[in-house]
């Protein structure tokens, strides 16, 4: 008996090449959300704000460098098959890290002594309990979002880097989680907020099962869940297309779930509206660039075989997509739906670029995907400062007038609108361009001819907005709260980069283009 | 090949005939008396929604317990094959599974610290 | 590095790298665009210098376009075509768009068009917007506009002129809606906004399609590759091209925001909505000829829709009391004259530049008269309340007694040199299309004698129809002495460069030789004769309607017809039920009807009150069942499909 299980056991242990330098990166995040959570546990209450805030950036800052410099000269695949460092795997890290060094910024405004940050004292009481008021009553902050987020971000950084599906589930999970909890943790309107978290848990649960499931079919097709062995099974085709094409769509759903696709949309505008502003613009910008990184790795390395097979049903995905954020966003009257619907909208956009299947497909898809990442974060810290009588004001028509009340504000956020539209000389207009020339290039002509009548349609939800804000009389009580340094500096790299990238596209299409090719 | 699939084919239609003879057969043998409490969404004795008007809140001691259980589950889990593949592994692993310890240990230090292990 | 422009009824231009005073021509956009730079973000210090920087940088571009258009001049007609290299702008592996300009004699005619009268509206503002606390924000939009205009007119790619094309867009936008505290002008504003993202539509897929089928965009590339296409995708960019042009140039069924459009500043109706910014799509088409050349179908739906605008515009311009709406309706009707012109091919292209000219003249100088007669009585719009105006306002009759002349095409003034040679080359050709087109045209002039000798009429004769209280007097220097310049415009540039043939000959390396050899089907005699007979015609029932019999102060109701026109020919309820309600059903009928979503959505404190009840107890329902139905669904649906698909 104990025979024969030594006999089972593999003669030879085989010691794990780990290539520490190549994943330095994501080991640093890990490392700097662990001392945050350390500064937690045992820092006194006054210090922890700033020494959270300064932690993270930090962190953020060394892993941007860990990436460009440690990482970048040590590119392979490593930790036995299970992470993959290539190209396309550092770019799309190195932006998750700027989204969300920028998105940090946001989530560390506290303006002046008497108001505080956007998040609640006590994220586990229920609203309007006795035990809420003595959190408030105690000055308890919530400043464990800092390590939240780094948790999140270093999930983010594994998402399109593993080499591997159940890798990939782990980081989808690792990310997921973080955000249940950021999202239920606004300081105003609680319930709306707590009620946005468990719909992101129960729906984000409901995904992962069918991402899960789809992987187990594809173990039993492909015999591995390593992306390079599936696409060799996909190759050498085994007979078995009923394990191996519903297994690549349960997958797909679940990656497009996070991204905001539809008939997968519906969380969207709800956990949008309900979560921090803050948070949902690091939320909506960093999932995004990770979601659509493991997309575009899953179908460009493993499935790419039998694209026949998924492609039509992706092209109806786009479309569905663009046409249900279009038009639905032309209803909608708070101002965090709208973006929430507009992100529905831009998520087709870039699938349109995803599905071009080509090296531009890649470039443009990225570029896409840094274009709205920091228009997306500028946009929701505005969002933050428009406040009526205390709480954000979300409602369009508290909206009105911004223009005279606050030119600054309002013209910033004209701009950013003019982004999302894609008007030219912003970033929208060139990622826009780009993404559907690819598509253009790679046979999807129907497809960009729909995503051009929607961003019309999406152009009069946006300048409804602008013409609100400059045509119309302020109403209301509505103000803009004096931003500190931080959601200043937030705003304005946004938008700094939004208009960067609208006038000289150059560098960064460059970057991205050098940046296409996949280990496999 | 594919006979080998038969016994587990067979392992499932019994499964699922159980089941499907279950739920058939207790509304037709049981006895029936309806209460509140039947009709509850659990039927485990306490109350599963307290009343936020009442000043109850949810029993949150309940779950950080059955959390906590979880991180020191998910430790051991990871303690046992490092345990019988340590001498082959040598002080790599040795360093390697002190620092997942220390990992788990920092959410512990974190509940400790915020008071998750009092009680009341 | 040459690259050959081929043209289809010339030989080919060669186009060079710019060299000399013309590689300063990215002055020509630099100069406004730091001007509005500096007004935008300049802060209050610039308040009271910033309108005359803006002035000053305005002249400066236009010194700088009449410099290159010297030296193109002075260079053999076959090398007068330039391109300026800027930077790269979108070097995407094999789609490569670079910034550059194209500096050849259409685009530098626009550009002293531009400029010019750009810069003598600016000095206008400088007299009509004095009291206008917000003055700065006023010229940074007009030196924002001239720059987006400069670009739409030189750049030397669909691309730039498409960005070009919408920063002219948002600076009218801007401009229409400047005194938005009125909320019939900011409405304005928003319905000129929609009809030009139809046009936007239009203008995107026109250039994803070149973009599919060429490979490129810019117009050298666009019209090498044109003569190996297919006539139904030359076709298509055609009719997309066109969309756009029609939505820019207010041209029929674009046409409904031209008139409300004239709520904005005076300055701005002249300087967007009658010189440069609505020509634009009588530009595109212009520049794009190469490609309507090889797409007969689409060529003869430009020409239809020039003749049905012409007419339109003529007819709406009988029925309108308001003086500007009326300069607009004439504005619209004028344009479709130019696109007509365009659909013609070689022997209208330099007509219609040529009438784009003269017309940019003779109708800024009307609408400058417009805002100097609006300014004497107080802001007063409706001609019933006008009469007797002549001889308290001598300029002010004179400058536009001018522009009056040479819009009928009275001999000499501008008018008659430009719009006849249209009427004429409508004429020419084989079958109905002379027939109908010439007859149109011809008709449309009688018509346009009879609204403008009515406005005339109505303004300056007559008995004084005022209300209490008005002291009516002329503007200052700053705004009478722009419309004496215009005026001279009016009265001589159409001899100058008409019978001279100038104009057609330094068009002619750009869009070809106008002289076909073609006989109109009716003498040319013949043709100029009937014109004017029909002019004076038109005259003469305006003096008797208007001038013979009193004008009544309160309109009459008026013929079916009359009214029909008054309301634009029900254009608004077209579009109304056309357009606007079955999308806004669609889009309530996806959301809940969620009745005050679109109106709360628009402003309103009480509709926020209840719109916000309603949803927070929709929100707080919280169906995640039903999204999770949804996703389900969805994964249901997929899976069906690969099952049906396999």
């Amino acid at each position: 008996m104990i025979a024969s299980m030594a006999g089972a056991l593999p003669t030879e242990f085989v010691m794990t090449q780990i290539s520490y330098a190549a994943v330095l990166p994501m080991l640093l995040v890990f490392g700097g959300a662990m001392i945050g959570v350390l500064i937690e546990a045992f820092a006194p209450r006054r210090f922890r704000h700033e020494a959270q805030v300064t932690l993270t950036l930090l962190t953020l800052v060394a892993a941007l460098v860990a990436i460009a410099t440690s990482a970048r000269d040590h590119q392979g695949i490593t930790a036995a098959g299970a992470v993959v460092i290539d190209g396309p795997a550092l770019i799309f890290q190195g932006v998750i890290v700027a989204l969300a060094a920028v998105g940090v910024l946001a989530m560390a405004e506290r303006f002046t002594a008497d108001e505080a940050d956007a998040f609640t004292q006590s994220g586990a009481a229920v609203p309007g309990s006795p035990r809420e008021a003595a959190a408030v009553r105690l000055g308890a902050t919530s400043t464990e979002v800092f390590p939240l987020t780094l948790f999140a971000v270093a999930g983010m950084m594994l998402f399109p880097a593993s080499a591997d599906l159940l890798v990939m589930f782990v980081a989808l999970e690792v990310l997921s989680l973080p955000l249940y909890i950021l999202s239920g943790l606004a300081r105003r309107r609680r319930l709306l907020s707590q009620e946005a978290s468990l719909k992101y848990f129960l729906l984000g649960a409901f995904s992962s099962a069918f991402f899960l499931f789809g992987a187990a079919l594809i173990y039993g097709y492909a015999g591995s869940l390593e992306l390079s062995d599936i696409a060799t099974a996909v190759q050498n085709q085994s007979g078995m297309d009923g394990l191996l094409i519903p297994g690549v769509l349960l997958v797909v759903v679940g990656l497009l779930f996070k991204v905001g696709a539809a008939p997968f949309h519906a969380w969207t505008p709800d956990v949008y509206q309900g979560a921090p502003s803050p948070v949902t613009g690091f939320m909506a910008a960093g999932t995004k660039v990770a979601a659509f990184g493991a997309l575009l790795r899953v179908l460009y390395v493993a499935f790419e075989g039998v694209r026949w097979d998924w492609m039509p049903i992706l092209w109806g995905v786009a479309i569905l997509t663009m046409v249900v954020g279009a038009v639905l966003s032309v209803t909608q009257t708070d101002m965090k739906r709208l973006l929430a619907y507009s992100s529905i909208a831009h998520a087709g956009f870039i699938l349109v670029g995803v599905l071009a299947l080509n090296q531009k497909g890649v470039s443009s898809t990225l570029f896409y995907l840094v274009a709205y990442g920091f228009m997306t974060i500028a946009a929701f810290a505005i969002v933050a400062l428009v406040r009526s009588s205390g709480n954000e004001a979300t409602h369009l028509s508290q909206w009105a007038g911004l223009g005279k009340r606050s030119p600054i504000v309002a013209g910033v956020f004209a701009f950013l609108l003019l982004a999302f539209t894609g008007i030219p000389l912003t970033s929208g207009f060139t990622a826009k361009f780009a993404v559907f020339a690819a598509a253009v290039a790679g046979g999807g002509t129907w497809l960009v001819i729909v995503g051009i009548i929607c961003s019309g349609i999406t152009a009069f939800v946006y300048i409804r907005i602008i013409v609100l804000m400059y045509f119309s009389e302020p109403a209301g009580d509505t103000m803009v709260m004096t931003p500190t340094v931080m959601s200043t500096l937030c705003i304005s790299l946004g938008t700094l980069v939004t208009l960067w990238l609208g006038i000289i596209p150059s560098p960064l299409l460059d970057l991205a283009s050098q940046s296409t090719l996949f280990l496999r | 090949m594919s006979h080998s699939y038969v016994p587990l084919l067979f392992f499932a239609g019994i499964g699922a005939a159980f089941a499907v003879f279950s739920v058939m057969i207790a509304p037709i043998a049981g006895p029936r008396h309806y209460n509140r409490a039947k009709l509850d969404a659990y039927e485990c004795g306490i109350n599963p929604t307290p009343q936020a008007e009442g000043g109850g809140k949810v029993p949150i001691k309940y779950y950080i317990t059955a959390m906590l259980f979880i991180v020191f589950d998910i430790e051991s889990v990871f303690l046992y094959p490092f345990a019988v593949a340590f001498d082959k592994m040598g002080l790599f692993a040795l360093v390697e599974m002190v620092l997942f310890i220390l990992t788990v240990f920092v959410a512990y230090a974190y509940v400790w610290r915020r008071g998750g292990l009092e009680w009341d | 590095m040459h690259t050959l422009i081929t043209l289809a009824s010339s030989e080919p231009a060669a186009t060079s790298a710019a060299t000399g005073v013309t590689s300063y021509a990215w002055l020509l956009l630099a100069f406004p665009l730091f001007g509005a730079a500096l007004l935008l973000f300049g802060g209050r210090v610039l308040d009271k210098a910033g309108p005359m920087i803006a002035v000053l940088l305005s002249w400066a571009a236009c010194v700088v376009g009449v410099l290159i258009a010297i030296s193109m001049m002075g260079a053999d007609p076959s090398d007068r075509s330039h391109t300026l290299h800027l930077f790269s702008w979108v070097p995407a592996g094999t789609f490569d768009v670079n910034a550059s300009l194209l500096l050849d004699p259409l685009s530098i005619t626009f550009v002293l068009l531009v400029t010019f009268v750009g810069s003598l509206i600016h000095v206008y503002s400088l007299g009509y917007m004095e009291g206008d606390s917000d003055k700065r924000r006023f010229f940074a939009y007009l030196n924002l506009f001239v720059a987006a205009m400069l670009t739409v007119v030189l750049s030397d790619n669909y691309l730039m002129l498409y960005a070009g094309w919408e920063g002219v867009g948002l600076a009218s936008y801007l401009l229409i809606g400047f005194w938005y505290h009125k909320p019939a002008y900011a409405s304005a504003g928003n319905k000129a906004f929609f009809a030009n993202r139809v046009g936007d539509v239009g203008m995107s897929i026109a250039i994803m399609l070149m973009f599919v089928e060429f490979g490129r965009t810019d117009f050298a590339g666009v019209n090498a590759a044109a003569s190996q296409a297919s006539e139904g995708i030359l076709t298509a960019i055609g009719l997309m091209l066109l969309l756009g042009a029609c939505a820019k140039s207010a041209q029929f069924p674009l046409q409904s925001w031209l008139g409300d459009a004239m709520a904005g500043p005076t300055p701005v109706s002249a300087l967007i909505h009658a010189a440069t910014m609505v020509t634009a799509g009588v530009y595109l088409v212009v520049r794009s000829h190469v490609l309507f050349d090889l797409a007969p179908t689409a060529q003869l739906v430009v020409v239809i829709v020039g003749a049905v605008t012409l007419l339109y515009g003529a007819v709406v311009g009988c029925a309108k009391d308001d003086l500007k709406k009326a300069l607009a309706a004439s504005t619209m009707s004028q344009i479709g004259y130019m696109m007509l012109a365009a659909g013609l091919g070689p022997i209208g292209y330099a007509f219609a530049i040529f009438h784009l000219l003269t017309h940019g003249f003779f109708k800024a100088g009307m609408f400058l008269g417009a805002g100097s007669v609006m300014h004497a009585m107080d802001d007063q719009v409706n001609m019933r309340r006008f009469g007797g105006l002549a001889t308290l306002m001598k300029i002010t009759w004179v400058t536009f007694g001018l522009g009056w002349l040479a819009i009928m095409g009275v001999p000499p003034f501008a008018g008659f040199w430009s719009k006849d040679k249209i009427i004429e080359a409508a004429f020419v050709g084989e079958g109905w299309r002379p027939w109908v087109f010439g007859l149109a045209a011809l008709i449309g002039a009688g018509i346009t004698a009879f609204y403008m000798s009515r406005l005339f009429f109505m303004t300056f004769h007559g008995k004084r129809r005022w209300t209490d209280d008005q002291h009516p007097h002329e503007a200052p220097l700053s705004m009478t002495v722009p419309m004496i310049i215009l005026a001279v415009g009016s009265a001589g540039l159409g001899l100058i460069l008409g019978p001279t043939g100038i104009i057609t000959s330094w068009l002619e390396p750009v869009v070809g030789s106008a002289e076909g050899g073609h006989e109109p089907v009716l003498s040319v005699p013949v043709l100029t004769v009937l014109t004017l007979l029909l002019v004076a015609a038109g005259i003469a029932l305006a003096w008797w309607r208007y001038l013979r019999e009193s004008v009544p102060v309160v309109a009459p109701v008026g013929s079916l017809a009359t009214r029909a026109a008054r309301r634009d020919l029900f254009q608004d309820d077209i579009n109304e039920g056309l357009f606007m309600r079955p999308g806004i059903h669609l889009t309530r009928s996806l959301v809940f009807a969620d009745n005050k979503g679109i109106d709360g959505g628009v402003g309103g404190l009480a509709a926020f009150v209840g719109g916000l009840s309603a949803r927070a107890r929709r929100v707080q329902n919280g169906f995640v069942r039903s999204y999770a139905l949804t996703m389900l669904g969805g994964v249901v649906v997929i899976l069906g499909a690969l099952w049906v698909v396999q």
